[in-house]
């Protein structure tokens, strides 16, 4: 009996084979967290694939998309732009939830055609799934693309009301408003400033549809600033200077724009140029 | 009579006012500049001086001291470890917010936690709360210098912009993908691999003690990913399964908390192809369990996240970042353990059946 304990312990002191817990495979991960996406066999084909392909990204994701991955993403970001031009309100902006599905093909030589099967939300955290169709033309010169969405009908959040509060306190004000830097460096905007923030972003909206390729992501990263101006017209009038952010570049892009709105027309850009690199970039000139 | 009386009032006072100022909270839920999280980082030491230390290990383009906190359970001999860097990039202030609130975390948990002390006693924690020191100070200066990435390096003569994309900097198929050389690039990746300090910094430190890193981290933002290697398009990590496994293990943590949902893949899938990560550059050390957090948000306040959203981000990037220590933890030290308890027990009983048939 000792010499049995002995033994087990001599096996449990020093024969430890190196046991690795194998970890479970992927496919056996069936949670039901929605990013889970069963490893199958066409993304181990994927992986084998990834080596055959050149480093460029000019061969694009064709058929199929996985949800998760970026042509299904940067195309998914360019409906949510145009949703925002579209249906967007100081009161309501629209922003992607979650990609269900997608599909890319060529179409002949003259661009990519999507079709995408995606949820977006707004600020009441209602969800509404939509079907859009974007195509991105090819060929010189930067054309932006098309987008086609359908969402199912929305349970329309009472923001009428606050959008006539807004233009008639804005129309009959004494003074012109004027905001810099919303965000602040901080995340922090003045409750007043939100409906001025969410118009910085409709109008970039605009711009950001214009300028999505296959090959961007744009967010605003700021709203520099926002400035009231006078207009006899039904519908209130600003300049406005944006900061958009292209993930891809990782750069800043700043825009300058006129645009108008009114409860009855939505956002109307009137006016958009590209400002150029900023100074503060720059070294200051060498003074020998 | 009275001036013993106002000598005695005034070091009451006095002994309040330091009593006062030693219990003064750290508000983990407000963004601080540089200075105040160095005077933390001293804190930290003297709060918790048996556990924690301050290690300086490089030096900034500007000739700031570059130091990360090494926590763990002294036991005198070299011990595995695992590293975590935030504010590789300047303008995202939501990762050196993290590092800040991982440490305190640790720090309280383990007192209290037996699986939390377990693994302060058999691995040391290196965190470097803020690793682009300049970058990050410059995004203080005024409100136009917000939204800068880069270090604050020259770069070449010719060159009429500063600096360097540090997470393109490291030697890890440097200089291929995901890159531009034109130098006023926010994807500059330098004049050559490792060119910057604030790299070189890591790779000398993590790189002359590679073989103790079970897990290295690094925290970005925003987007809310967990990106595992390679950046490179043609390349896959040989336990690519396993870290999307765990990344996925991760994210379901992650979204336990405040429902929040962070996607799992190769930087080439799920965001862009890119080289000369820190992340890619760690994975070819060897370091098997990689990751890079990408926090929040989605894109509606970018890079300026409010400061309210703080603390949520922080708890759910905590159990996210926790998963995979965890699981690194326990891949080197309990399976050993639990193997050879269960080894001794099916013989000791073996033993006693045999032994009670025989009697």
């Amino acid at each position: 009996m000792r010499l049995v304990v002995v033994l087990a312990v001599l096996m449990g002191v020093s024969g430890i084979p190196d046991v690795t817990i194998s970890p479970p495979t992927a496919s056996a991960d069936t949670s039901a967290h929605p990013n889970s996406i069963p490893e199958t066999a066409d993304e181990s084909e994927q992986i084998k694939a990834r080596t055959e392909e050149g480093a460029e990204e000019d061969v694009m994701a064709t058929g199929e998309l996985n949800p998760n991955h970026y042509p299904a993403r940067r195309a998914a970001q360019v409906v949510q732009h145009y949703l925002n031009t579209r249906y967007g309100s100081p009161f309501r902006l629209i922003g992607v939830q979650t990609v269900h599905s997608g599909n890319a093909e060529d179409v002949a030589d003259s661009g990519r055609k999507y079709q995408l099967e995606l949820s977006v939300n707004d600020i009441t955290n209602t969800t509404q799934t939509c079907s859009a169709e974007l195509f991105f033309p090819k060929g010189k010169g930067q054309q932006p693309p098309e987008v086609k969405a359908l969402c199912e009908e929305l349970v329309k959040i009472d923001i009428k009301a606050q959008e006539e509060a807004l233009y008639q306190k804005y129309k009959t004000n004494q003074t012109l408003m004027s905001a810099q830097y919303l965000p602040d460096s901080h995340g922090h905007i003045e409750p007043d400033m939100k409906p001025f923030w969410h118009l910085g972003i409709l109008a970039s909206s605009f711009i950001m549809l214009n300028e999505s390729t296959e090959n961007t992501l744009y967010n605003v990263a700021q709203v520099a600033n926002i400035t009231q101006l006078t207009t006899e017209e039904d519908h209130l009038e600003f300049d406005c200077h944006t900061l958009l952010h292209e993930m891809v570049s990782q750069e800043i892009i700043h825009w300058k724009m006129l645009f108008t709105w009114s409860p009855a027309e939505g956002v109307k850009v009137v006016q958009m140029k590209r400002l150029p690199h900023r100074h503060e970039r720059e070294k200051s000139p060498k003074t020998n | 009579m009275l001036d013993c009386v106002g000598m005695s009032f005034v070091l009451l006072l006095s002994a309040v006012g330091a009593a006062t100022v030693e219990r003064a909270q750290y508000d983990y839920y407000k963004y601080h500049p540089m200075s105040e999280i160095t005077s933390w980082m001293e804190q930290m030491v003297k709060d918790h001086p048996d556990v924690v230390t301050v290690v300086k290990y490089g030096k900034t383009y500007e000739s700031r001291d570059i130091s990360l906190l090494k926590i763990g359970l002294n036991t005198g001999k070299e011990k595995k470890a695992i590293w975590m860097d935030c504010g590789i990039h300047a303008r995202e202030w939501i990762a050196p917010a993290f590092c800040q609130y991982f440490v305190r975390e640790i720090l309280q948990t383990y007192k209290t936690d037996a699986k939390m002390e377990e693994m302060m006693k058999n691995v040391d924690f290196y965190v470097t709360p803020v690793l682009n020191i300049d970058g990050y100070i410059y995004t203080w200066e005024n409100k136009t210098t917000r939204l800068w990435r880069k270090n604050r390096s020259p770069g070449p003569e010719d060159c009429s912009c500063y600096g360097t994309d540090l997470n393109r900097n490291f030697d890890a198929n440097w200089g291929t993908v995901g890159v531009s050389f034109d130098c006023c690039s926010n994807t500059y990746p330098g004049t050559k691999p490792t060119s910057e300090p604030e790299a070189k910094a890591v790779t000398d430190f993590v790189g002359s003690r590679k073989d103790i890193f079970l897990c290295f981290l690094t925290i970005h933002s925003y987007g809310q990913l967990i990106l595992v290697p390679y950046g490179h398009p043609n390349y896959t990590a040989p336990n690519y399964n396993e870290l999307m496994m765990v990344g996925k293990g991760a994210a379901e943590a992650i979204w336990k908390v405040h429902g929040m949902n962070y996607t799992v893949g190769a930087s080439p899938d799920v965001l862009y192809a890119n080289s000369g990560s820190s992340r890619d550059w760690a994975r070819m050390q060897g370091i098997p369990l990689t990751f890079t957090f990408e926090l929040r948000d989605n894109g509606t306040y970018s890079f300026e996240l409010p400061e309210d959203q703080i603390q949520p981000t922080c708890e759910e990037a905590y159990s996210g970042a926790l998963h995979i220590i965890t699981y690194a933890h326990d891949k080197t030290f309990s399976g050993a353990v639990a193997n050879a308890a269960v080894t001794l027990w099916s013989i000791l009983l073996a033993a006693g059946v045999t032994g009670a048939t025989l009697m």
